[in-house]
């Protein structure tokens, strides 16, 4: 057989493509559940990251399911029971009742996404999570660290007058109570940050206002 | 003479024709993965895994494959195998391949891989394929294991996570070496092993 004729190349290399990939595909479809439990332990971890407990792989689970309830609500704040709705968390900590909730926006090459937990007065930040898919290792990707994250501890996502006005990142430093500290040279993922936590607590403006009452 | 043969295709890339001290192939993801011990011996396990069998593949394949296409059979194979060691160790080292990100994936443009294929499988046996590939990867695992042993000790001051510093130390202030954990440090600890083998081979050979 002439292994240089163009006809045995092509159907070479058809027969190569379909099966590796009816290989890969079985591969991907048997593992498919063990994966997809892994990225919910995670999702948990990271939630309790952000209530600041932090606990072994293997605990992860026990320890969420002790303290951690998923409640739903609608646009206009009511608690429900769908599940296409805005979801929550509350937690029943040892330091009290704390909400967290979850983020998610964009940054400068990918999405980046977190968690904020709120003490019982829904004002105070209690602690910050937030992960990203792709920034700048050093500059963007610092807002993955320990770091930058406990800056937002102890802030406050309402002004003086009662006003909501979420935590921005400042580049001149953290003047008030409402900001921290942006990472140097790293402009745009900063912002992204203080657009995604305000952009997604507004669309729980009405639920937290209607619990502060 | 034929024994003698089948053994330097196993000894030969380990230390003698080291694929990172001596042909120095692979540098990049041996400096990205060697902060800690735990992903310097997942990352050495995927690639030996790699090496090994995309060798034996192309090796059964090579009286089949069109020389016109033969890098691309080659990369189908070896892409093949990276993403199946990426949905492994997603499914059951989670934390690890975490820390591991691309470089998983990147295995597949590691010059070793590719270069083991041609230079190796496309002419032998699958058995003496599998040796060689087989060899490699240990050979590349072992620089990256000595590596990463020396920057987890002194960089974090403990091995495979256990804290082997003990805490008097920090007290009478010691501090650990935050240099080692930085991709510098990686570079400088694979120059020195390099420097290291090559003098002392050098005088082998000269004592001759």
């Amino acid at each position: 057989m002439d292994r240089n004729k163009n006809s045995y190349i092509f159907i070479y290399s058809i027969i190569l493509v379909v099966v590796v990939a009816g290989a890969l595909s079985l591969v991907a479809v048997l593992l498919q559940p063990k994966q997809a439990k892994n990225y919910e332990i995670e999702q948990k971890r990271n939630i309790l990251s952000a209530l600041k407990i932090n606990v072994e792989t293997k605990e992860v689970e026990s320890t969420y399911a002790k303290i951690v309830t998923e409640i739903a609500v609608d646009e206009s704040g009511n608690e429900v029971e769908k599940d296409d709705a805005l979801v929550l968390y509350k937690a029943q900590t040892d330091k009290g009742l704390k909400y967290v909730f979850p983020l998610s926006g964009k940054g400068l090459w990918g999405p980046i996404w977190g968690y904020l937990s709120l003490d019982e007065d829904l004002n105070t930040v209690y602690g910050a999570y937030f992960d990203h898919k792709s920034e700048t290792s050093g500059l963007g990707a610092e807002i993955a660290t320990e770091h930058f994250q406990s800056q937002f501890s102890g802030k406050k996502i309402f002004n003086a007058d009662n006003q909501f006005v979420s935590v921005k990142t400042n580049k001149r430093g953290a003047q008030n109570e409402n900001e921290v500290d942006a990472v140097s040279g790293a402009t745009i993922t900063s912002t992204s940050v203080s657009e995604m936590i305000e952009s997604c607590l507004n669309k729980y403006l009405p639920y937290i206002e209607k619990s502060r009452r | 003479m034929e024994k003698n043969r089948k053994e330097r295709i196993f000894l030969d890339p380990l230390i003698r024709n080291n694929p990172i001290t001596v042909q120095i192939l692979g540098i990049c993801s041996a400096l990205a993965v060697t902060v800690k011990l735990q992903s310097a011996v997942v990352m050495a396990l995927s690639l030996t895994f790699v090496v090994a069998l995309s060798n034996v593949i192309v090796s059964l394949l090579r009286k089949t494959i069109p020389n016109r296409i033969r890098i691309i059979v080659q990369l189908v194979v070896v892409a093949f195998l990276v993403i199946v060691v990426d949905q492994f160790l997603k499914a059951y080292v989670f934390d690890i391949s975490k820390q591991l990100s691309v470089f998983v994936g990147l295995i597949i443009t590691n010059c070793i891989v590719m270069g083991r294929l041609e230079a190796f499988a496309m002419s032998n046996s699958p058995r003496r394929s599998f040796i060689d590939g087989l060899a490699n990867g240990l050979g590349y695992g072992f620089i990256l294991i000595v590596v990463a042993f020396f920057r987890e000790l002194l960089g974090s001051g403990t091995i495979w996570n256990y804290q082997v510093v003990p805490q008097a130390f920090y007290d009478a202030g010691y501090m650990n070496n935050g240099l080692m954990i930085m991709p510098p440090m990686a570079l400088i600890a694979v120059g020195l092993i390099v420097w290291i083998q090559r003098a002392r081979q050098q005088k082998k050979e000269e004592g001759k």
